[in-house]
Order: structure tokens, then C-alpha cells, then sequence
């Protein structure tokens, strides 16, 4: 076991699948030379040279239509887009052309890609460089959906995503590369490094695309949640004094039903968290399953707690985002309601 | 097998990297006063030429020579020395308070200052610019007061923005600054529209539209250029080449063209060349420019030869993808420098009022900068309220934003 942030995962997710498999390719804006913006591409183009981890120009739409062409081909590109809220150039390649290739050719052809984004705020990025756009992924039939919350997790679902037969989009919710983050934001972090949650398998390995991961078992109520919520909700489940059942989706599409729905029958309550905005979020489709499944075991409504119908704002930042104060206000409501 | 090696990628790599000697030998300088000025009615077939040299009008002894000089008067470059030095004083301010705290995040303009603030004076009022985030002497020069702009990068509650945008994403309807997005090259195409209404609206007032060396591989850029050949729109179509786009050499976004100026003619848009860090011909190439659209010979494309002298942003380190001389290798030299350099070679400037304007300008950049942290800074002091959130996003707030507003205690 090692130590690693969020990034360095990444990071040794990609040498790993690049050294084991010479079809994987690695491009996308200051990837190349520099090792993205945020470094998780650092050092592979030194090892695998320029062919296989390049620059582009900056052009998301041609970042990811390139990588439609050579999954077609058969090569296995791994891009990044260097912020989630930049990707929207490239969404008709991914929705009209890498979502539905397989199923227009009739399996012809095929479109084994990865399109990795830091996504999610908590950095003062303003709208640019704050959104949460999973829902717009979610939504698109052909595409998985994947979100870490941890450096193992991260390097895990990566290299399953790198390995799925179909186009996988990552967000990697950049708040947490490099420490896990509560939602008390005038607190210091602790680094990953420093954190029991820092550890991570050295070799090679892979978490399968779909499983959820209990991340604190309880009775009372269940939490969804993915990302860095995860940690905000845990840490705000502690200060509730709750006895609560926390659920990292990890990926959201396939979507780990079987574990959700065994959980609410157990809790009869449940609480829905992501920083993306509330009206057609993920959140949405997680109720709507939850009360079709769980209808006669719930003693109370189902409740999201989520951004705010807004987009992301700069300075109002910490009122915007959905944090310990009203994921405990969620929680306390929920378990007052009796039926 | 046929007699062909196997293919290979072709990936451009910059001449030199961290640790190489800076070398701008391939970079072509004519001599200023060198490339020929065409009437602005001159049929685009016949000025290709344009889009491959560099339009200089300031030669090495600070002498203005050649057809694109004498577009300004004594005042007027006394008075585009005066704002140059206001942007790189108001950067260096704020450069400093994004390091202190005060705001999460600058970018700066240091060695481009003279592209915003020359071109500027070619707009008239009504015009609008479709800037990006490194064109803050299109404010400068149009006279937006600076403690605003403080007011602006510190969401503060004087922010004319209400805190809701990144700093320095600056939005004036009344100067003629499009509200900057943040995303890459969306504006280009906005600004051929904006034109294009005007020319719908039988109006005269003209565009400009602001994109980067990098930012011209976005799609949205050769949508501008297919819709301004198109409908011939009176806009001016502004390349700033600065080199960098953040780690990435400008060869990325180039590849095989020539020059980003001569991408225009694959759509009959005449382009022209120019030395970014010569006040003069940057007016005097975007004076020629804003002519043509004004005459309704439709739009031109104006690609400015500078260098991003400074990191893309605040958070940004230059020095893990280019040598660290680089900026003092850089062949065109300093804008203001050379600004200056002219007035004295013209006994219109002196070393002595030089060094009282410097002072001039830093004690009123610094009066701004009291004014508006007396209002408040990103963390501190009188801040815009999160009830200021909820709104604009729609004319009218729709009952669920209502509720919301509500939920969140205001």
C-alpha cells in the first residue's frame, strides 16, 4: 500500500493501464508536455512517448470526436477536458456520436473511451470552473457515469473505465484531489497523504463500473451520495448524531440499485445529496427509484439536499453549496417525519 | 507491403523548453515601415501578402516610419502611454492582493497592454467589443472608473457584478464590453451576430471580436469566420497571439497555416499581420479594420504578434513549460518601453515626467484600491448577500427559486 492524492491515483491509474496495454492513448489540453493543469497526466508522455500522450489544441469537441474516431479504429483514448464546465462543445460528439455508435452500427463499430473531468466546486472557481454536470450524462442512453470520492476508488473505477467496452464519462470531483473535504470550508484539510482514506494498492487493479460502497453502516436513515459529498455527509451524519447508513454511488450509471433498495427497506428513510442543482438532477431519478422500490417501507418523504437552482456563483460560494448545515437540517426533518 | 515506412504522428513541439537557451531566430520581423498599406476597398484577392508579415510603424530609434503612421495625435499617444501604464500598475496591484488574499484569482496582461489600449480608440461609442479575459485596457481606455474594477475582482458589495462572477470576467454594456464568459472562444461567433444586427438594423455601429492563439482550434472560431464572410458583417476579428495558451505553444493551434491571420483566407476575409507591442500600428491596423466594417466591406481579421510575458493566471507557473528568459528574449520588446521611447524621440515625453507619471499613476491606482477595499474584499467587509444569488437568473423568479431562496434563510 501507498500513500497517494486523488491525482497521483489518477496518475498511476493511466501508467498502468498505458504500460499494460499499448492501445491506450492519453490526450487533451496541457496534457502533453506540461501533465495537465491539475497534473495527472504528469510524466507520461516522458514515459510513453508524444504518440500516446500528446497536447491538442484547444478544441473540446475535437478532443473527444478524435477519440470517437480511434476507439473506432481501436485504440483505447483516455481524454481529458480540462474543466467539466468546458465540455459542452464536445456534447453532441459525445451524445449523438460516442453514446450511440455501437447501438446504430448494430455493433459494427464500437466506442471503448474515456472522457475524464475535474468536476464540482468548493475552489471559488466561479461558473466556469465549479459545475457539477453528471445529470447531462446520465441522461444519455449508451453513456456510463462514473464519480470517485476516494484515491483507491479513483484509480480503481479508472482503470475499469479505461477497460469498458463503452464510452465512460469520469468526473473526478477536483475539491477532494487532495485531501478529503467535510463542507466546513474555514477549517484546515487533511491531506490524503495524512488520511486514512490516502491508501492505495500499488499494483494494478480495478473496481467494477457499477458497485456501490457502503461507507458507514447504520439503521436510522440512509444517505445518497457521490463525490465529495460523500465526506460532507459523513461528516455531517457524525454531527447529526444519526446512526445513519451512507451510500457512495461511485457510479452512477449502471447504477448499484440492489444495494440502495436493501438499505432504505432497512432505514425506511433516505436523504439524496449532490452539489449539482436540484431541478433534473441525478437526485431525481434516485427518488423516483427509491419510492417504486421502497414505497411500503418508508416512514418518511424521500429529500434531496443540492445546489440551488442557480448557476454556480463566485463570492456566494459557501451559500451555495450544499453543505453540513443543510444536509443536518435534511436529516433531522426526515427523522422527525412520522407517518 | 508497399514501399512505405510505417505511419507515424506527427505532435509540433516549441523550439526550446526549461533549460534551453530562449530562440525567436524563426520568427520573421520585417522592419517597421516595411509592409505596404492597402486602400481599405482593396478587393481581399490581392492583400493576401498581409497575413504573413508583421505591419510595424515604430522603428529601433523610436521613430514612427512608413504608410500605417501618423493615426494618432501627440495627445492621444501621450494619453495611450498614460493608460498602458495604468493596466500594468492596476496588475501589479492586483496580482498582489490575489497573493494576499483578498481574491481568489487574477490574470494579467503584462506585455500586452498596448493590443486593448490602442485598439480601443478605434471604436466609437455604441461600438461593442466581445473581449476575453485579457483585454482589461479596452476598459481602461474607454475611462471605467478603477475602483470598479477593483469592486469587480474583489465581489465586493459595490461589484456591478453582485459577486456572482470570477474576477476580472468584467461586464459594461454602456463602455461596449460584452460580459466576458470564461469559456473559451464562445464570444467570437457573438460578436459576428451583434454585427450582424446592426447591419440588420440599417445601425453604425460595428463589433469587435477578441479570441487568443490557442482558442482559434475551437469550433466557435471558424463559425465566426464562415458567418462574417457570409453576411459580410462589420466586425473586426481580433487574434491576440500571445505564444502560450497556458503550457501549449501556439504551433498546437497553428499546425500547418502559416499564420493564425492567414486562416481568413480560406474564407475571402482579408487579414492583416501586426507588431502587438507597437501602440501605433495595433491603432493603426484596427483604424484600418474598424474602416472597413464601418464601410460596410465587411469584416477583417487582425492577428497581434506579442507575448504573454507573465503566467496564464494566478495559477499558473510559466516556468515548467518555457525558459524563464524567454519573455526577455522576446523580439518585439516591451510596449511601454517603446511608447515611450517614440515621445522622447519626438521631445514630446522626458525620463523626468516619465518617472512623475509612474508615481502619478501608482498613487491613484492605489487611491482605487482604498476606496474599494474600504467596501470590502472576497472575505472581508461589506460583501454582496447571498439573497443577490438567487436572482437574474431568470427576468422573473420562478416559484421553485422563490422557495429555495427562501429554504436558504433569505
Amino acid at each position: 500500500m501507498a500513500h497517494m492524492t486523488m491525482i497521483e491515483a489518477i496518475q498511476n491509474a493511466l501508467d498502468i493501464s498505458m504500460g499494460r496495454d499499448e492501445k491506450v492513448v492519453v490526450f487533451g489540453e496541457d496534457v502533453g508536455y506540461f501533465g495537465g493543469v491539475f497534473r495527472c497526466t504528469a510524466g507520461l508522455q516522458k514515459k510513453y512517448g508524444k504518440s500516446r500522450c500528446f497536447d491538442t489544441p484547444i478544441s473540446e469537441l475535437g478532443i473527444v470526436g478524435a477519440a470517437v474516431g480511434m476507439a473506432a479504429y481501436g485504440l483505447k483514448p483516455c481524454v481529458e477536458i480540462q474543466f467539466a464546465d468546458y465540455v459542452y462543445p464536445a456534447y453532441d460528439q459525445i451524445v449523438s456520436e460516442a453514446a450511440r455508435l455501437r447501438y446504430r452500427s448494430a455493433g459494427g463499430f464500437t466506442c471503448p473511451l474515456v472522457v475524464r473531468m475535474p468536476a464540482g466546486g468548493g475552489i471559488y472557481g466561479g461558473q466556469t470552473h465549479s459545475q457539477s454536470p453528471e445529470a447531462l450524462f446520465t441522461h444519455v442512453a449508451g453513456l456510463k457515469t462514473v464519480v470517485p470520492s476516494t484515491p483507491s476508488d479513483a484509480k480503481g473505477l479508472l482503470t475499469a473505465a479505461i477497460e469498458d467496452p463503452d464510452p465512460v464519462i469520469f468526473l473526478e470531483p477536483k475539491r477532494i484531489y487532495n485531501g478529503p473535504f467535510d463542507g466546513h470550508h474555514d477549517r484546515p484539510i487533511v491531506p490524503w497523504k495524512k488520511h486514512q482514506g490516502g491508501q492505495v494498492e500499488e499494483g494494478y487493479y480495478k473496481i467494477p463500473l457499477g458497485q456501490a460502497a457502503i461507507r458507514r453502516p447504520g439503521k436510522a436513515l440512509t444517505v445518497l451520495a457521490y463525490g465529495t459529498m460523500v465526506h460532507v455527509a459523513l461528516a455531517a451524519v457524525e454531527e447529526a448524531g444519526v446512526d445513519a447508513e451512507v451510500i457512495d454511488l461511485r457510479t452512477l450509471m449502471p447504477l448499484d440499485a440492489k444495494t440502495i433498495m436493501q438499505s432504505v427497506k432497512k432505514t425506511g428513510r433516505c436523504v439524496i445529496v449532490h452539489e449539482a442543482t436540484q431541478t433534473s438532477g441525478f437526485g431525481a431519478e434516485l427518488a423516483a427509484q427509491v419510492q417504486a422500490e421502497c414505497f411500503y417501507h418508508l416512514e418518511a418523504p424521500v429529500t434531496r439536499v443540492a445546489g440551488w437552482d442557480t448557476p454556480y456563483p463566485h463570492s456566494q460560494e459557501w451559500d451555495y453549496f450544499p453543505g453540513p448545515a443543510r444536509i443536518i437540517r435534511a436529516i433531522t426533518g426526515v427523522m422527525e417525519s412520522v407517518q | 507491403m508497399d514501399e512505405h515506412a510505417p505511419l507515424s504522428l506527427t505532435v509540433p513541439e516549441p523550439e526550446v523548453r526549461p533549460g534551453g537557451e530562449p530562440d525567436f531566430s524563426s520568427v520573421k520581423i520585417p522592419r517597421a515601415g516595411a509592409i505596404r498599406r492597402p486602400e481599405v476597398d482593396e478587393d481581399p484577392e490581392n492583400m493576401r501578402d498581409l497575413a504573413f508579415g508583421i505591419i510595424r510603424v515604430l522603428n529601433r530609434d523610436g521613430e514612427a516610419v512608413g504608410p500605417w503612421a501618423g493615426t494618432l495625435s501627440d495627445d492621444e499617444l501621450r494619453q495611450g502611454l498614460e493608460h498602458m501604464m495604468t493596466l500594468r500598475t492596476y496588475d501589479a496591484r492586483m496580482m498582489n492582493a490575489q497573493r494576499q488574499g483578498k481574491t481568489s484569482f487574477y490574470m494579467q496582461h503584462l506585455g500586452e497592454e498596448a493590443v486593448s489600449c490602442a485598439f480601443q480608440r478605434v471604436l466609437r461609442p455604441g461600438d461593442m467589443n466581445f473581449p476575453t479575459y485579457r483585454q482589461a485596457g479596452l476598459l481602461i481606455a474607454s475611462d471605467y472608473p478603477l475602483t470598479t474594477m477593483m469592486n469587480q475582482v474583489y465581489s465586493n458589495e459595490a461589484d456591478p457584478l453582485r459577486g456572482r462572477q470570477l474576477p476580472i470576467m468584467y461586464s459594461s454594456k454602456e463602455h461596449g464590453f460584452f460580459s466576458i464568459s470564461g469559456n473559451l472562444a464562445t464570444q467570437f461567433i457573438q460578436a459576428v451576430g451583434w454585427a450582424m444586427a446592426s447591419a440588420i438594423s440599417h445601425d453604425d455601429k460595428i463589433a469587435a471580436a477578441w479570441i487568443g492563439d490557442g482558442s482559434t482550434a475551437e469550433s466557435d472560431f471558424h463559425a465566426a469566420l464562415v458567418f462574417a464572410s457570409t453576411y459580410k458583417a462589420p466586425v473586426v476579428l481580433n487574434i491576440v497571439n500571445n505564444q502560450w495558451a497556458i503550457s501549449t505553444f501556439q504551433g498546437i493551434a497553428r499546425g500547418g497555416s502559416g499564420t493564425f491571420a492567414a486562416r481568413g483566407h480560406g474564407f475571402g476575409i482579408p487579414a492583416l499581420r501586426v507588431d502587438g507591442n507597437d501602440f501605433l500600428a495595433v491603432h493603426a491596423a484596427g483604424k484600418w479594420a474598424a474602416e472597413r466594417a464601418r464601410r460596410n466591406l465587411g469584416p477583417t481579421i487582425v492577428e497581434y504578434v506579442t507575448y504573454r510575458a507573465g503566467g496564464h493566471s494566478t495559477s499558473d507557473d510559466p516556468s515548467a513549460y518555457r525558459p524563464k528568459q524567454e519573455s526577455d528574449a522576446w523580439p518585439l520588446g516591451d510596449p511601454v518601453l517603446r511608447l515611450k521611447a517614440h515621445l522622447i524621440a519626438r521631445g514630446l515625453w522626458s525620463e523626468e515626467r516619465h518617472t512623475q507619471l509612474e508615481a502619478e499613476v501608482l498613487d491613484r491606482v492605489i487611491a482605487s484600491q482604498k476606496e474599494a477595499e474600504a467596501i470590502g474584499t472576497l472575505h472581508t467587509g461589506r460583501r454582496p448577500s447571498a439573497r443577490d444569488m438567487f436572482e437574474d437568473v431568470y427576468a422573473e423568479m420562478p416559484p421553485h427559486l422563490v422557495a429555495q431562496r427562501h429554504q436558504a434563510g433569505y
